[in-house]
């Protein structure tokens, strides 16, 4: 089963150059994958020479600040882990405390199993997973909620993959009240900030993705936007490049429309409606040094 | 007396692996199962009782398969059934539709003979397992 083996490799190390490619930064995040890769693969290698294999326990727990790509990262890891074979089906159930925690009681048990059912074969991806507990409120469902996760992950841990997310200290403080849930989790993850350069490109990528693409002066002026947008309150990685570059184009869109006296006059070419100028990036009120503070959307 | 009721029901007992391939093609067709339960076997007996409510949205059938080990460890001496149901335009009804758990013994079906006007006989059966009430038929 030589040649099936080195199949396998390829395929793996097409995943994690995809993966390279696709997401910017991240660094933790991509040594985990590529080490849960390299693991499975020794897994198929050894059970295949008769010594004993184990699956391992894959549950995670994502943890950075708004915007890191938490989110993104989690949609991607059903289908990584289906094409390395590790989950059956490859879909992803997002869900959140809604989904889990009953009204009343009675309530909760029923709801918390259909949707770990629904997951099976899956990736189960909790966002804001800090909300099921509500230390303030004992008689709250949520606790329940947590049990019966819990009894799941460890019983039909082959079955599906539970990932939690949150922001840093309110995810270590939920770790905290509940240390079986903790213990059970294999991978914490921590999503680090990007650096000036990493949103930069992600910025490019996102325009990329819009097919819009940017002037000389406007990249440079998004050089300092960043700068500058990095030292506000309220500044949001990833979310933040996006909520800038849609400011952008409304500007830009507006620009577009004026130049030609209204809608209905001159032609505008493909070059124009491609382009955001640098003005368009010099309008937002980031440069306005500090008088304002965006309110993060 | 083995009760013959749904398909597969003349084959021998499937395996849980069996059951579980089942339930995948099932679910690749886009079926919703569902788990039921009875103690009367009587064949006129359509509507048994629903063990939890239908599943929809899954994609694999662990779910399924961890739902009907739950079946029967509540109820080990009833009748339990597993229904794919369509929900497909214009079909709208139980596909597939299989016995997965049953008592250890079956007493079988009596034949009850009524005399009617005329001389005239009817003939209807009652199970021997009937005959006691409801959660107490099979030990």
């Amino acid at each position: 089963m030589t040649s099936a083996t080195v199949d396998d490799g390829q395929e793996i190390q097409e995943l994690l150059s995809t993966l390279d490619a696709e997401l910017v930064g991240l660094a933790p995040v991509k040594t985990r994958i590529r080490e849960i890769a390299a693991l499975l693969l020794v897994e198929k290698l050894r059970s295949e020479v008769g010594l004993s294999a184990g699956s391992p326990s894959l549950h995670m727990s994502f943890t950075g600040n708004p915007g890191t790509g938490k989110t993104t990262v989690a949609l991607r890891m059903a289908s990584i882990l289906h094409r390395l074979g590790y989950v059956r089906k490859g879909h992803l159930v997002a869900v959140t405390r809604d989904d889990l925690v009953g009204q009343f009681i009675g309530h909760t048990a029923p709801k918390t199993k259909e949707v770990l059912k629904r997951a099976m074969g899956g990736v189960l991806f909790i966002d804001e997973a800090y909300y099921l507990y509500r230390p303030e409120n004992e008689r709250d469902y949520g606790q329940e909620a947590i049990e019966i996760m819990l009894q799941v992950m460890e019983d039909q841990r082959d079955d599906l993959v539970v990932i939690l997310a949150g922001y840093k200290d309110r995810m270590d403080r939920f770790f905290q009240s509940n240390p079986g849930m903790s213990s059970r989790i294999a991978h914490h993850v921590d999503f680090p900030d990007y650096t000036a350069d990493e949103l930069l490109s992600i910025a490019q990528l996102m325009l990329d993705q819009m097919q819009y693409r940017l002037s000389d002066g406007a990249r440079q002026a998004l050089v300092e936007y960043i700068a500058l947008r990095r030292e506000q309150p309220n500044f949001a990685n990833a979310r933040s490049m996006r909520n800038g570059l849609d400011r952008a184009r409304l500007r830009q869109a507006n620009r577009l429309v004026e130049s030609r006296g209204g809608v209905g006059a001159t032609l505008l070419t493909r070059d124009q409606l491609m382009t955001i100028e640098e003005a368009d990036i010099r309008a937002s009120r980031v440069f306005d040094q500090g008088e304002t503070v965006e309110i993060s959307s | 007396m083995r009760l013959t009721q749904g398909t597969f029901s003349f084959l021998p007992e499937l395996t849980d692996e069996q059951i579980g391939a089942q339930v995948e093609h099932c679910l690749s067709q886009g079926w919703a199962l569902s788990i039921e339960y009875t103690d009367d076997p009587h064949p006129r007996n359509t509507y048994w009782e629903m063990f939890g409510q239908p599943m929809f949205d899954l994609h694999d059938a662990a779910g399924v398969m961890a739902e009907l080990g739950s079946a029967r460890a509540t109820f080990p001496g009833q009748y339990i059934k597993l229904n794919a149901f369509d929900a497909t335009r214009g079909v709208e009804s139980v596909r597939l539709s299989f016995i997965v758990n049953r008592p250890a013994t079956e007493p079988g079906f009596a034949l009850i003979r009524e005399e009617a006007a005329g001389r005239a006989i009817r003939y209807t059966i009652r199970s021997y397992a009937a005959e006691r009430p409801e959660g107490e038929r099979y030990p």
